[in-house]
């Protein structure tokens, strides 16, 4: 198990250093330099690159660079709110992000694993088909097609909810965008669990359970449920990228002030500082939930674990 | 004790009849199938499956034949017939494309239609016209190109890339393995998205760079998928044997394992062509698509929907071609994993 950590740990280490490199030699190959006002003269540019550290060696601006960006400092915006630190953008905006992602996911799964058990239960019927149907519209059609749909019927056109996010009106305005954003983890959480259930069910083990004459509340919930939510931690991580990716779209349909519309807006109007930041927010999330995942995944089952091991060595 | 003889007397010669074989049964003998006519024959049956097939057919015919239809293109601009709605010449009595079209102002409904106020009947924009005056129809079908250019591509990838990267990976194993494998590893874990925005910022927004990204982000599952099928293949008897034979490595690898992998290889294909298609749609509605006057759907969507409360038609359009592409993609991708592979049905 030890080595099993470590090596992930390593891994994600290697990952986040291989990040910042490319992040760094990109800062480099932009063109122009930050002090190319014509009226410096050769000493003054001299003492500012003194100053700033841009005198050194490469490997020595790189290794200031990490610290930097490790402790959060990642330098200035240049365009979108001129010399505010990017520190501070991102702190206003990240927890509307997260509070979005989270909504998103808890509805998702809740949702879908309802969806997937009564699928199981009831196969072949109605509800098996209903389910199967949206689960397939959920993996199928992107998030934004489910955000625009209900911000013109029901936000523009009935006028239930906000059709753009006010920090006023917080917890209605996430609504739409928290659905939206769901769909996905609701669809591939729904089949998951139906298959899994289907699996468990069909099982010696809860035969043996149902001769005993348990309740079926706790046949279901004991020894079904039990068995069937572990593989369910494995679409955690394509549920992270899909959430991210999701929330740059969602953002920008619901004008919510998150990161990903930071990193939108960033992009169009050529802010690389906050361009190579937010990225480097989203790696790090990204980097952390899939080591989690991991980890989480051989404490639950040994048997992966073991698998993994074999299969990479 | 009865005798003998007195058991005989209570037994009749009738008592016998001779036994009907009627339980005896010949086992119906059917013709073996190969495995690509089976595979076939489940495809068919499912009926998403073939909805999935005829759909990408009938999109991929529209890309083409499309534009040419509406007998506009995709850039020629006309200020005097902007934002017109979908109206088809003739139909002005018909539920649909007549012209008519309800706008809301603050909750109140407005009806008007366009054409006839401006005397234009006889024109025909099936899917309206956009801010500068662009056939819809046109635009749609053209942007449609886009994403097919974009799966075409998303299976070249697959195959070319991870194809090969998991054959020989698994196939020699060792160092080779472990060092190409530690690649993967790294890559899969840096998200797609700071990927491919990463790469289009450095690069000017084009085809040319979402190829790019592409290339470097959507082989991976696919080498992975590659790689633990040859895995399991190389230990069986005829790998063994074509080695005792002394066929080359490289014949063994495509000869032997791949033809034995080639199921597994076309469903990952598949499962890969609406990740490409979303991942396009996706740059081109963040801004980072191909440049105008080009069209692709995720760029005409993004632009219809600066709109959307006042010409929602700008967006419905290439929202539904795009929405029914990756559904019929990924249906079909489901209908190929179970006929190739009748074991994972329940997944």
């Amino acid at each position: 198990m030890f080595k099993y950590v470590l090596k992930r740990v390593l891994i994600s280490v290697v990952t986040v250093l291989i990040i910042l490199a490319v992040l760094f030699t990109m800062l480099h190959s932009m063109p122009g330099s930050p002090f190319n006002d014509e009226k410096i003269t050769a000493v003054q540019r001299a003492n500012l690159e003194a100053k700033y550290g841009l005198d050194k060696p490469l490997p020595v601006q790189f290794v200031n660079y990490l610290k930097a960006m490790l402790s959060g400092d990642f330098g200035v915006s240049y365009v979108i709110q001129k010399n505010m630190p990017i520190a501070s953008l991102l702190r206003a905006r990240i927890m509307v992000s997260i509070r979005i992602g989270v909504q998103a996911v808890a509805l998702g799964t809740l949702i879908g694993l309802l969806m997937g058990i009564v699928a199981a239960m009831k196969r072949n019927s109605f509800l098996d088909t209903f389910a199967t149907v949206v689960s397939v519209i959920g993996v199928a059609f992107p998030s934004y097609v489910f955000a625009m749909a209900m911000s013109y019927f029901i936000g523009f056109r009935l006028g239930w909810l906000p059709l753009l996010y006010s920090t006023a009106d917080a917890a209605r305005s996430t609504v739409m965008p928290t659905i939206s954003l769901s769909m996905f983890s609701m669809a591939t959480v729904a089949r998951f669990a139906r298959t899994e259930m289907v699996e468990v069910m069909g099982s010696d083990y809860m035969l043996l359970a149902d001769s005993k004459g348990i309740s079926s509340f706790r046949l279901l919930g004991v020894h079904g449920l039990r068995n069937a939510l572990i593989p369910i931690v494995t679409v955690l991580a394509p549920l992270t990228v899909e959430l991210m990716t999701g929330s740059l779209v969602v953002e920008q349909i619901f004008a919510i002030p998150g990161i990903g519309s930071l990193l939108v807006s960033a992009i169009q109007f050529n802010d690389y500082n906050v361009v190579l930041a937010v990225v480097f927010v989203y790696s790090i999330m990204f980097i952390s939930v899939m080591l989690i995942v991991d980890i989480l995944y051989g404490v639950i089952d040994p048997r992966i674990r073991l698998a993994k091991e074999d299969a990479s060595t | 004790m009865m005798t003998a003889k007195e058991y005989a007397s209570l037994v009749e010669r009738e008592d016998f009849v001779p036994a009907q074989n009627r339980d005896l049964g010949i086992d119906k003998v059917y013709s073996a199938q190969s495995f690509w006519k089976d595979a076939l024959g489940r495809f068919v049956k499912n009926r998403g499956a073939v909805f999935g097939l005829v759909m990408i057919v009938l999109i991929v015919f529209m890309a083409f034949a499309g534009p040419a239809l509406s007998g506009y293109n995709y850039r020629t601009q006309d200020m005097s017939q902007r934002n017109l709605p979908p109206h088809i010449a003739g139909w002005e009595s018909a539920p649909v494309f007549s012209g008519v079209y309800t706008q809301y102002v603050n909750g109140e409904p407005i009806r008007s239609n366009v054409y006839t106020q401006k005397g234009i009947e006889d024109v025909t924009h099936i899917f309206g016209t956009d801010a500068l005056g662009r056939d819809q129809f046109a635009r749609t079908w053209t942007g449609t190109r886009v994403s097919l250019y974009v799966a075409l591509v998303a299976i070249l990838i697959d195959t070319f890339v991870g194809m090969s990267f998991g054959l020989v990976s698994g196939y020699y194993g060792g160092k080779l393995d472990f060092f190409l494998q530690r690649i993967v590893e790294i890559l899969s874990t840096i998200p797609t998205t700071v990927i491919v925005t990463l790469l289009i910022v450095v690069m000017k927004p084009g085809l040319t760079s979402i190829t790019v990204a592409l290339m470097i982000t959507e082989w991976i599952g696919m080498s992975r998928v590659t790689r633990a099928q040859t895995l399991r293949l190389k230990e069986r008897e005829f790998v063994l044997a074509s080695r005792t034979l002394g066929e080359s490595t490289f014949s063994i690898i495509f000869r032997e394992i791949l033809p034995n992998i080639f199921g597994q290889i076309i469903v990952m294909c598949m499962m890969t062509i609406p990740n490409a298609i979303f991942t396009e749609a996706f740059l081109a509605f963040i801004g980072l698509g191909i440049p105008a006057p080009l069209a692709s759907l995720g760029s005409l969507i993004s632009d219809g929907f600066k709109s959307m409360t006042m010409y929602p038609f700008l967006v419905l359009f290439p929202v539904t071609v795009l929405a029914l592409l990756m559904l019929s993609f990924n249906l079909m991708a489901d209908g190929l994993r179970d006929a190739f592979d009748p074991k994972m049905k329940e997944m």
